[in-house]
Order: structure tokens, then C-alpha cells, then sequence
């Protein structure tokens, strides 16, 4: 069996890392985001990166380390509210924005991962994201074409792997991650605990092993709360 | 302007929209006041909260004990499970939006056009943050309820003729609540009927702050 455990990040990206490749990364605001391989990513001085992720972090964490060290050249992704610095490079022209409606680009990564290079959703249609993209009418209804996203390289967060590289993810943590593993090229995951051979239940595993080929045992798991809200103990 | 009504205040206007979810609905709440609408369901109906970012059967917010990082509603603010929850991928999750399998959304506007056209997105010339799941909401979900102010601080109207700003959908919104009025429609091809109005409030005030056409549904509502 080829190995798939590295190290560290830095062994897992060897390779990989090109100026100008598009990257797509799991998490959804701060939740479920592959903190260790930002930053080997970060550590690189990769540059010129297309980065497809739901959000764009905050400016000291997630891909906010990557636009505060303007190695990022483009953004895809469905909202970038929480992030001084990406608003400031945005509005000098630094950085460019591709907006997709959340559920469009969760489906564009699982279509690009399932092989399917475009499909009709009416999610969009008669707005500015519709703009320039085919539209089509199935039963009455207006429908806008778009496309599967494949790209170089998939970088995920997972809570367990065994060695093969089959995956379960934790809670609200799973959001875009399985749909991100399916669509690199090469995909590379983290987790935050790696078991034995058979420990996982194949019934329980969320992504399968094909689509991960890289993996390694999480360094960073901060998982900060962006807005922690608290209830009072009935007295 | 200045001896104008303020109408119903924030939580009314979350309890009046929490008074359309019926027992057995599958619903998701937007950010902001639409939130507020889960402290106004009664106890005596059963309903299942959906979260965009893969979370069926959303509960109240964590003690300081219960915080879990990895349990996040859309807006990111941590959140409990319930015996019913599950969790689902961000496409799955948007399955049963896009689908049609969520019965009921409460999100906020910037406009509300007469068509039924909405706004709430971006405003050109302000830094745009993205639309979020907003688009994705309104072109699946069975019945969209927006809550807004009725008119923005400078009188001017919000419930229009065709919205100015650029659209999150077309054609989606099946019933409206301000802080001055209720609205609602039959279906996507009947114009809006105005039903109710807040204490103090009277149709030709609605009248007046309102740009869009619509019908009075209040008389034949008290002859009824």
C-alpha cells in the first residue's frame, strides 16, 4: 500500500505548491478549516493562488493568513464579511472576487468532483451572479448553467482517518470538507486523530478513501469561535 | 415624519412571523431578526430549524459548559444539538433547500419589489461581502417571509414599485412584515394583500410609505 501518512504539512505539500494554481479548501466561517496546512501553505511563499472556499477566514486566521501575506490572487467564494484586510485589498484592486451563491458552490465542488462539468440550478437566475451564464427552460422554469470547479490541489479538515485515508468529519465541522475532498486533483487532509486500521465502521465513514491521497495528523487545532454565544443556567 | 407610529418593534414583528410556522414545518431562519423568530414559536408546535451550513434540528444556545466549537449555526454563533439533530454536508444541506424540502424561510431586506422581486444582498459602491446562502434560499424554499422596516430612516419606501438595488431573487417573496404592516399573496402570480396593520397605524400611513401596488384585504377581512 502506498503510504499516504506524512509527517508534517510541509512533507505533505512537497510537490504540489505552484504559483498560480487554484487551490479549494473545506470550513465553513472559522469551523472545520485545515489550520495545520495553511500555514505550510503560508510557510511555502506559494503565491499568485486562486483560493475556492466558502469564506476567506478572518485576518489572523484561516485564509486571512494567506491574503495578509498577498499570496492569494483570487477569491471564489459565497461571503468574505469578517475580513479587514481582504476588504482593503479588494477595494485597491489587489485581490479579485468571484461571488457563488453558497449551495451553487457547494454544488460546483461536488460536481467537479463527481466528474460533471456543469449543471442548471434556478438559484441566481435574474441577479448580477447570472449575469453572461446560459440560461435554459425546463418545465417553465428558468434555469442558469454553471460549472463544476476541479482544482490542482483540495485541502481539508477531518476529526478522524484511518491509514487509508477514509474519513469522518464532526459535526457542523463537515460543511464544504467532503465536497472539497472530491474535487483536487490531489487532495490532503488533516485530521485531528488518526486510528488503527478497521477502528473506523465502514457504515460511518463519511469520504471514502479514493479521494484523499495525502494526510496528516493535525498540528493546529485552535478551532476559534467567531461569535460565541452563550445562554444563561436556569437558576 | 417625526410623529410617525414606530408600529410593532423588533420581537412583534419575529412573533408575527413565527406565528406562520405550523406543526411538523422544517424552517430556516435567517441572520439578524429573522433569528429572533425561534423564541416566539409556541410550545404546542413542533418545528425542525435548518442551518445552511449542515445542521438539522438546531437547539439554543450552549451554557459556558456546553461549548462546542464544531456546533455553529449560520451565523456562526456556537449552538446545541437536539435528540432529533443531524448533520449533513454543505450540499446536502443545500439539497434540501434548492429541492424544496424545507418548508418555510425568514430572511431580512433592503427592498421588496410589488412583483415579489428581493433585495438584500449588496448595495453598489459599499463593499460587497457576498450573498451567502440568501440566493440559494429563495429559489428553493417553499414559502419565503421577509421581515423589514417598513420605510428606510429617510421615509423613503422599501416595498417598491421594482427593487433599485441589485436582485438576491426574483419573484420569491410570499409574505411581507414590517414594523407598520402585514402583506401576503395567494400565490406567485396574485399581487400583495395588505392584512393587518400595527396598533396605531393607519392604511392611508401604509399608503404613504409605500411605493408598490397592492390590495386592501383589510375590509373584506372585517366583513368576513
Amino acid at each position: 500500500m502506498a503510504e499516504k501518512i506524512h509527517p508534517d504539512a510541509t512533507s505533505a505539500l512537497a510537490g504540489l505548491l505552484v504559483d498560480g494554481m487554484t487551490i479549494v479548501a473545506g470550513g465553513f466561517g472559522l469551523c472545520g478549516i485545515p489550520e495545520t496546512l495553511i500555514d505550510g501553505i503560508q510557510a511555502s511563499g506559494v503565491t499568485g493562488i486562486t483560493a475556492v472556499s466558502n469564506n476567506a477566514g478572518v485576518d489572523d486566521f484561516g485564509l486571512g493568513k494567506l491574503l495578509r501575506t498577498r499570496q492569494i490572487r483570487k477569491m471564489i467564494s459565497s461571503y468574505v464579511g469578517e475580513n479587514k484586510e481582504f476588504e482593503r485589498q479588494y477595494l485597491s484592486g489587489e485581490l479579485e472576487i468571484e461571488f457563488a451563491p453558497q449551495g451553487t458552490l457547494a454544488e460546483r465542488m461536488r460536481a467537479g468532483g463527481a466528474g460533471i462539468p456543469g449543471f442548471y440550478t434556478r438559484t441566481g437566475v435574474g441577479t448580477v451572479l447570472a449575469e453572461g451564464k446560459e440560461t435554459k427552460e425546463f418545465d417553465g422554469e428558468t434555469y442558469v448553467l454553471e460549472r463544476g470547479i476541479v482544482a490542482d490541489l483540495a485541502i481539508v479538515k477531518a476529526w478522524k482517518a484511518d491509514p487509508f485515508g477514509n474519513l469522518v468529519f464532526r459535526k457542523t465541522a463537515r460543511n464544504f470538507n467532503p465536497m472539497a475532498a472530491t474535487c483536487g486533483r490531489v487532495t490532503v487532509a488533516e485530521v485531528e486523530e488518526l486510528v488503527g486500521p478497521g477502528e473506523l465502521e465502514p457504515d460511518m465513514i463519511h469520504t471514502p478513501s479514493v479521494f484523499v491521497q495525502r494526510l496528516i495528523l493535525a498540528t493546529h487545532n485552535e478551532k476559534r469561535i467567531e461569535q460565541r454565544t452563550i445562554r444563561q443556567e436556569a437558576a | 415624519m417625526t410623529d410617525m407610529p414606530k408600529g410593532w418593534s423588533r420581537d412583534q414583528m419575529a412573533a408575527r412571523a413565527a406565528a406562520e410556522i405550523k406543526d411538523g414545518f422544517y424552517a430556516n431562519l435567517g441572520i439578524g431578526i429573522p433569528t429572533l423568530v425561534a423564541n416566539h414559536i409556541a410550545p404546542d408546535i413542533d418545528v425542525t430549524l435548518q442551518s445552511e451550513n449542515g445542521m438539522l434540528g438546531l437547539g439554543p444556545f450552549p451554557t459556558e459548559a456546553e461549548v462546542d466549537a464544531d456546533i455553529i449555526n449560520a451565523g456562526k454563533q456556537t449552538i446545541t444539538e437536539l435528540k432529533r439533530t443531524s448533520y449533513c454536508s454543505s450540499a446536502d444541506s443545500f439539497g434540501m433547500i434548492r429541492g424544496g424540502h424545507i418548508q418555510l424561510s425568514v430572511l431580512g431586506a433592503m427592498e421588496v419589489a410589488e412583483n415579489g422581486n428581493l433585495a438584500n444582498w449588496m448595495v453598489p459602491g459599499k463593499m460587497v461581502k457576498g450573498p451567502g446562502g440568501a440566493m440559494d434560499l429563495v429559489a428553493g424554499v417553499r414559502k419565503i417571509i421577509v421581515l423589514m422596516d417598513h420605510a428606510a430612516k429617510d421615509g423613503s419606501a422599501k416595498f417598491r414599485k421594482a427593487c433599485t438595488l441589485p436582485l438576491t431573487g426574483t419573484n420569491v417573496v410570499d409574505m411581507l412584515i414590517t414594523n407598520l404592516a402585514v402583506f401576503d399573496r395567494a400565490d406567485r402570480s396574485s399581487p400583495f394583500v395588505l392584512r393587518e396593520l400595527a396598533p396605531g397605524v393607519t392604511a392611508e400611513l401604509v399608503r404613504s410609505l409605500t411605493e408598490a401596488a397592492y390590495e386592501d384585504g383589510l375590509a373584506t377581512r372585517q366583513a368576513a
